[in-house]
């Protein structure tokens, strides 16, 4: 068992940037544009030559040296843009370090694209086969697991139709299953791409259990810290793309929940976390402030308290929704709430104008017990598209003084701490 | 339980580390792949004509059409001569190797592109893409040659004609003009589809390339009409090549043009080549660019 599976020296991979949010544009937008791009393409053609090729460019990971055991199941956990995506593509060959090396023993399968390569036109059983191959299937191999595919994505019925006929849970099912077919040496699951239902992830993680039972390797990436706990033996820390940490896996969690929180009630997001897929939403701050309107870390349970994020439109959104997820630092989910929760509010606001905004929510009194909580940020249109996710916005502690059944000096178990109406009947 | 995967795992070891310099063309990617490439072959086939009225019968109306339209223009309204065969069949000998070109280098040419999902997902030879895209190009050839044989057939019976199909041995010549049409489609393919990853002005090129193509290859007329000055610069299109062999052999009409021939090979086997070593080259930044 002490066979590598994956060995990881100085890897490095650096990004130009600048060319990328030129995409995924309104076609007014293209035209405007089209205008103007041959003469700033001219201008930042030369510009890239050679002078300012490092301006340009970030590191999206650097210096990663790891290795990991045959049968291993390894989670790697980090901030969005930490570089845990990248670590995983270029260890499943879809890009190339730009330093460093990685050598893999064995097929390397995943279960973040599921559905890759799906032709919508074709059908159920055409695609299982097209799939299988670019995964890395021979014919054969297929042709021997097809049943069992078939029957684990329980399309059977509508295996000869077009998969655009399939229901989205449908089609979901039988990319699954392709994929989760492939029996690869090296398993990678990221969680936080993962697309689908609740059920569906959960269904990914019931396969990597399995995979990782079987003696096989796991690479495990997710934001979801009692998944991660639950899972993995041992876990990599990484930040700013860089591997800040390396331990079992309890420790590095409570190093992660603790790690690169100011402890200041505020949190400004700098220009360089902000995804450019996250455009036209700009987010700026999130603010804690206490009954008083002071900006605080710590609040009272007893006391009501708000929290406020701040951003920028750039353009008109329709559908949009902005909320928080607020979670304890085992990551466990404590709420989730959005500004348009309201349903009538919903349908007045159901666009929203190019501007700055601040929305901002009450979290009542008597609501949390003490203890550290995380707030993670959420701007999306349902069904749409989710422009903006920081899992890891804000940090904040509780302090319990004065709180119900605070007489007692005992740890209160579960992360509320509601003061409710007891009332006490003598029958 | 797990020993025999664990077993196998031990013979294929992979190292990943940054390609510096020229990458090796790595040819034997694209045979281990090779079902890749049947797949997506049989993919852009299937998914061609999918709901459509008319289905695969496309592929036997679009080039007839293009016939009859040639017909009119270039013979009917232009007066171009077509050295004695009947012009209907002397177009269509063009329009099949020329119909296999254009179409394979539209489809392939944006073929990465379009399949932009798969690349930055998924590691596989990126080759396999536009080598299916031409290869199903073949498909439509081989109905396009079908039609072909009934048009001579037709041509060779019909008593108002005075063309008959003569059997010659340069018939069996026409594999190696297939395969120099393959090789010419090929070696451009890829050049515009990496080209297309990163300036997706390719996009917009191809179709008025396509159609000046269309006009210095001598599918409308004799490249005979090209003086004799003239003629090796001519040659430097490789479809003058491709053409004037597929005359050669299906209608044996002149002797073959062996120096227009040669340059013609020539420079699509430049092409070819030089595809593969910029393909192979700007494959490593696909993923990001794309």
């Amino acid at each position: 068992m002490t066979e590598l599976a994956i060995r990881v020296e100085n890897l490095g991979k650096r990004f130009r940037i600048g060319s990328a949010p030129e995409r995924y544009k309104t076609l007014r937008d293209t035209i405007v544009a089209g205008v103007n791009a041959p003469i700033q393409r001219l201008r930042r053609g030369s510009s890239l030559t050679s002078t300012s090729k490092e301006a340009s460019t970030i590191w999206a990971l650097r210096n990663i040296s790891f290795d990991v055991r045959q049968g291993q199941v390894l989670g790697i956990v980090g901030r969005n843009g930490a570089g845990k995506s990248t670590l995983l593509k270029i260890l499943s060959r879809v890009t190339e370090p730009t330093e460093g090396s990685a050598e893999i023993h064995g097929r390397v399968g995943s279960l973040l694209e599921v559905g890759t390569g799906f032709h919508p036109e074709l059908t159920g059983r055409e695609n299982i086969y097209l799939n299988g191959a670019i995964l890395g299937m021979k014919r054969t191999e297929i042709d021997r697991k097809f049943d069992e595919i078939v029957s684990f994505s329980e399309v059977e019925q509508f295996i000869d139709t077009p998969v655009k006929r399939y229901s989205s849970g449908m089609y979901l099912r039988l990319a699954f299953a392709v994929a989760a077919h492939l029996e690869p040496e090296i398993l990678v699951v990221d969680e936080v791409l993962a697309v689908g239902d609740a059920e569906f992830q959960r269904k990914c993680i019931g396969k990597m259990s399995d995979v990782a039972q079987a003696g096989r390797t796991v690479l495990f990436v997710s934001h979801n810290m009692s998944a991660v706990l639950r899972l993995t033996e041992e876990t990599l820390v990484l930040d700013n793309g860089q591997l800040v940490y390396r331990a079992p896996t309890p420790q590095a969690v409570d190093y992660y929940m603790a790690a690169g929180f100011t402890g200041s009630g505020e949190r400004l997001w700098r220009p360089e976390e902000v995804p450019t897929e996250a455009a036209p939403f700009t987010p700026v701050a999130i603010r804690l402030k206490d009954k008083n309107g002071k900006v605080a870390d710590t609040m009272r349970s007893t006391e009501q308290f708000s929290v406020e994020i701040e951003y920028r439109l750039d353009q008109s959104i329709t559908g949009l929704r902005v909320g928080i997820y607020l979670l304890t630092m085992r990551g466990e989910y404590v709420f989730t709430s959005f500004d348009l929760d309201d349903a009538q509010k919903f349908e007045q606001l159901g666009l929203r104008q190019a501007g700055r905004y601040i929305s901002r929510c009450t979290i009542p009194a008597n609501t949390l017990n003490e203890g550290r909580y995380v707030i993670s940020v959420n701007a999306s249109s349902f069904r749409i598209k989710r422009y903006f996710w920081d899992d890891h916005a804000l940090a904040f502690s509780v302090d319990a003084t004065g709180a119900p059944g605070k007489h007692w000096p005992e740890p209160r178990m579960g992360p509320l701490r509601p003061a409710l109406n007891w009332v006490i009947e003598r029958l | 339980m797990a020993t025999s995967q664990l077993s196998k795992s031990h013979s294929d070891v992979i190292l990943l580390r940054p390609t510096h310099g020229l990458a090796a063309l790595n040819l034997g990617d694209l045979w281990v792949y090779r079902e890749l490439v049947l797949f997506l072959t049989w993919r852009d086939i299937l998914v061609r004509y999918k709901q459509t009225v008319l289905g695969a019968a496309w592929a036997v109306i679009q080039p007839i059409i293009q016939m009859v339209v040639f017909t009119l223009i270039f013979s009917n309204a232009a007066g171009l001569t077509s050295e004695g065969a009947p012009y209907p069949v002397f177009i269509f000998t063009a329009l099949l190797p020329w119909g296999l070109f254009s179409k394979a280098m539209n489809d392939a040419g944006r073929s990465l592109v379009s399949n932009r999902n798969m690349i930055t997902k998924i590691y596989f030879p990126r080759l396999t893409i536009p080598v299916a895209s031409v290869l199903a190009g073949l498909v439509d050839f081989a109905i396009g040659f079908a039609v072909y044989i009934f048009i001579i057939l037709y041509y060779t019976i019909s008593p108002t004609s005075a063309y008959s199909f003569k059997f010659s041995t340069s018939l069996f010549a026409l594999p190696a003009f297939i395969l120099l049409a393959l090789v010419a489609t090929l070696g451009v393919s890829l050049w515009f589809s990496a080209m297309n990853v990163i300036y997706r002005d390719v996009g917009h090129i191809l179709p008025f390339l396509t159609q000046i193509w269309f006009f210095v290859t001598p599918i409308g007329y004799s490249s005979s009409v090209v003086s004799q000055k003239w003629q090796i610069f001519y040659a430097l299109n490789p479809l003058t090549g491709v053409v004037e062999g597929f005359r050669w052999c299906l209608l044996g009409l002149h002797s073959l043009p062996w120096q227009l021939l040669a340059v013609s090979a020539g420079v699509a086997i430049i092409l070819l080549v030089s595809g593969l070593v910029y393909f192979r080259n700007m494959e490593r930044t696909f993923a990001d660019e794309i």
